[in-house]
């Protein structure tokens, strides 16, 4: 199910001057992407972001408060492919600075309150396993609690096979959750960014109340390479990206990142909770 | 008199048959006899009858014992005894001291290859094609049993099947993957790969369950939900997602039962349940150990080697809390002995049945969550 490994092959590099566009290929000036939001200006390619820059982004300034930051994973099967899964960890927390693939936590957007998850692609490609499901569980079960708004912004392979079966539970764990939310009329909004696969696609990121995609991003339960290989053929121009899902009807809409906040802020004004305007800090 | 209704595929076929006179023994393995079929009106969806041994779609007639490569000594030794039987009946000459030395060998060698299997062998094991399917349990376990069709939005999947169905005196809903049997109908049942239409016929069969106040049996027995263009167009990862959000809230007793591959999403989309069963030789993972291979050592002939780390075994999920019955299997796998099979499944699901209808339904529901919502692992350092 997971599809993406922490040394995927797209991985940019923002170091120096300049970088190369993963889409168009153009040798763009570092300064000129990051004014537009990392967003290419040729292409119009979004590129991924970390956890920070979509708080940067979203999150009014000085008002985000991170909620259980000490969760970490303890390789439950005592997990070893070539390397241990534990060494594994300690290696990607040293090189990310984090515990594991998800920030949570509660903020403004425009000053309207909401509580937010945050997926880091880089830490072993966004993959969810034990940590990043109670995470999840708590932030929906605290959305459920105070009646307030939640945002998952997603970027993820899918479970962490690492953790195995329990891996594959956290799917059963937070959509039993968002069971409870529904009964709460709290607003649950999900952004998908690029990509959202496996595990994370097919549980709570694929039943939103209303679901966003960031252009181009690829969206699926199965991989393309998984797909081209058992159906043995090329896949169509465009398969399981964004757009593609907009016109099967899987989503909801597809937003550029330099109107995102505008539009999360107008969804929250018609269906969500506008009561609560400060955050504890 | 026992009575089945039961649809078959591709048109749509009603075949209503005596148990009792359809089941045959053929060694152990039970199947449905062409010839005596008992009581067959087919007819298809134009009304045009036609003959049901064109359509019967899941025969086990022709099935040849194959061993797997772990079991051939085992085969050995048996195909020695039946050759000295047919030796000392044919000759006169008395042979049976050697062959009750033989039998108690093969009894004693059975034993230790079965009680040290590591994880590949199992995994061999829960993919065995003579090991019985969900239609196999369906027609051992229930006195009755009608099946639906369809998911009202595009077409029917045949790799998941549902229906109601009589257990002794309870009314139960069925839905369970379904793997084929022959060619032809692993091919029309894709291998029992559910696409998005097959979720949400389970769906509608939980529906039916809610409004009738039916408790749900599933059987799960998938290598994984269908990756294919067709079923990411149709919304595969939202219907397995709406399948378990389903799930979460039904106020019905919901028992699991994994049969053979309980892989991935496919299993769990059919699998937030009150009380999981499994089988001593079936598996539940989150991904197929050649999958895993191949994205963990960039090479999948070390699928056995995976296999051993996702601790995907009954007897590890057993322990983990994840299943909460072990059901053991016949000497050899269920395969081996589908009515004593059967009848441990059956033993099991009515002490669950037992012990869940006696649970008021909000409780029920309440319980399914504190069940799921304990389910992982971590540290929190103080803060």
């Amino acid at each position: 199910m997971p599809l993406f490994g922490s040394d995927n092959k797209t991985k940019n590099s923002l170091d120096g001057l300049w970088i190369k566009c993963n889409n168009c290929g153009e040798i763009i000036y570092k300064k000129e992407v990051e004014k537009n939001l990392k967003v290419c200006p040729k292409c119009n390619y979004h590129f991924r972001l970390s956890s920070e820059e979509w708080i940067n982004i979203l999150i009014d300034q000085n008002s985000f408060h991170e909620l259980w930051p000490d969760i970490e994973s303890i390789d439950p099967l005592d997990f070893k492919d070539r390397t241990r899964y534990r060494d594994k960890l300690k290696e990607t927390q040293k090189q990310t600075g984090k515990k594991d693939a998800i920030v949570t936590g509660y903020g403004l957007i425009n000053e309207l309150f909401v509580h937010i998850g945050i997926f880091d692609f880089n830490f072993m490609g966004g993959s969810m396993g034990s940590v990043v499901g109670e995470k999840i569980t708590r932030l929906i079960e605290k959305t459920a609690e105070e009646q307030s708004n939640l945002l998952i912004v997603t970027s993820s392979g899918g479970a962490r096979m690492q953790e195995g079966i329990f891996s594959l539970l956290q799917m059963a764990k937070t959509n039993a959750a968002l069971s409870r939310l529904n009964g709460s009329k709290s607003l649950y909004m999900a952004l998908l960014t690029d990509p959202t696969t496996g595990g994370v696609a097919a549980s709570f990121a694929s039943i939103a109340d209303i679901i966003i995609a960031e252009p181009k991003a690829l969206i699926g339960f199965a991989g393309p390479r998984v797909i081209s290989d058992t159906i043995g053929q090329k896949l169509p121009e465009g398969f399981q990206r964004a757009e593609f899902l907009l016109e099967h009807g899987m989503i909801d809409m597809v937003v550029e990142r330099k109107v995102i906040k505008k539009t999360i802020t107008q969804i929250i004004r018609l269906l969500g909770n506008t009561g609560r305007r400060t955050v504890q800090l | 008199m026992l009575f089945h209704t039961r649809f078959l595929l591709p048109a749509a076929v009603i075949t209503i048959r005596s148990a009792e006179a359809g089941i045959k023994e053929r060694g152990t393995t039970p199947f449905i006899s062409r010839k005596s079929a008992g009581k067959t009106i087919v007819k298809r969806a134009s009304g045009k009858s036609i003959d049901a041994a064109e359509t019967e779609c899941y025969p086990m007639t022709n099935m040849i014992h194959q061993p797997l490569d772990f079991e051939k000594p085992i085969f050995e030794l048996e195909k020695k005894i039946e050759e000295f039987r047919q030796l000392s009946s044919s000759e006169g000459i008395d042979l049976s001291d050697e062959i009750s030395r033989l039998e108690k060998k093969v009894k004693k060698l059975r034993e230790e290859t079965f009680s040290n299997l590591n994880a590949w062998k199992i995994i061999q094991l829960s993919r065995h094609p003579e090991r019985p399917y969900t239609y196999d349990y369906i027609y051992l376990i229930s006195n009755e049993f009608i099946e639906i069709h369809g998911d009202r939005r595009f077409k029917d999947d045949p790799a998941l099947v549902a229906g109601i169905g009589l257990i002794d005196k309870h009314r139960v809903v069925f839905i369970g993957e379904q793997k084929g049997r022959g060619a032809k109908d692993r091919a029309l049942r894709n291998f029992g790969m559910p696409h998005p239409e097959g979720y949400r016929k389970a769906m509608r069969a939980m529906d039916l369950a809610q409004k009738f106040g039916l408790p749900i049996i599933t059987f799960i027995d998938t290598p994984g939900a269908y990756p294919g263009i067709g079923a990411e167009e149709r919304g595969q990862a939202e219907a397995i997602s709406a399948s378990i959000l389903k799930l979460a809230s039904l106020p019905v007793p919901v028992i699991g039962c994994i049969i053979g591959e309980g892989s991935s999403g496919g299993a769990l989309a059919i699998g937030l349940v009150d009380k999981m069963l499994m089988l001593e030789y079936a598996v539940y993972s989150v991904i197929s150990p050649e999958g895993c291979a191949s994205i963990l050592w960039k090479d999948q002939s070390k699928a056995p080697l995976a296999a051993e780390a996702l601790k995907l075994t009954s007897y590890e999920l057993n322990k983990a809390g994840i299943a909460d019955t072990l059901l053991k299997e016949p000497p050899g796998g269920a395969h081996n002995d589908s009515k004593l099979m059967a009848q441990t499944i059956k033993d099991a699901l009515l002490n669950a049945l037992e012990e869940l209808n006696a649970i008021p339904p909000d409780e029920l529901v309440k319980n399914r969550y504190a069940r799921y919502r304990t389910i992982g692992q971590f540290r929190e350092a103080a803060e």
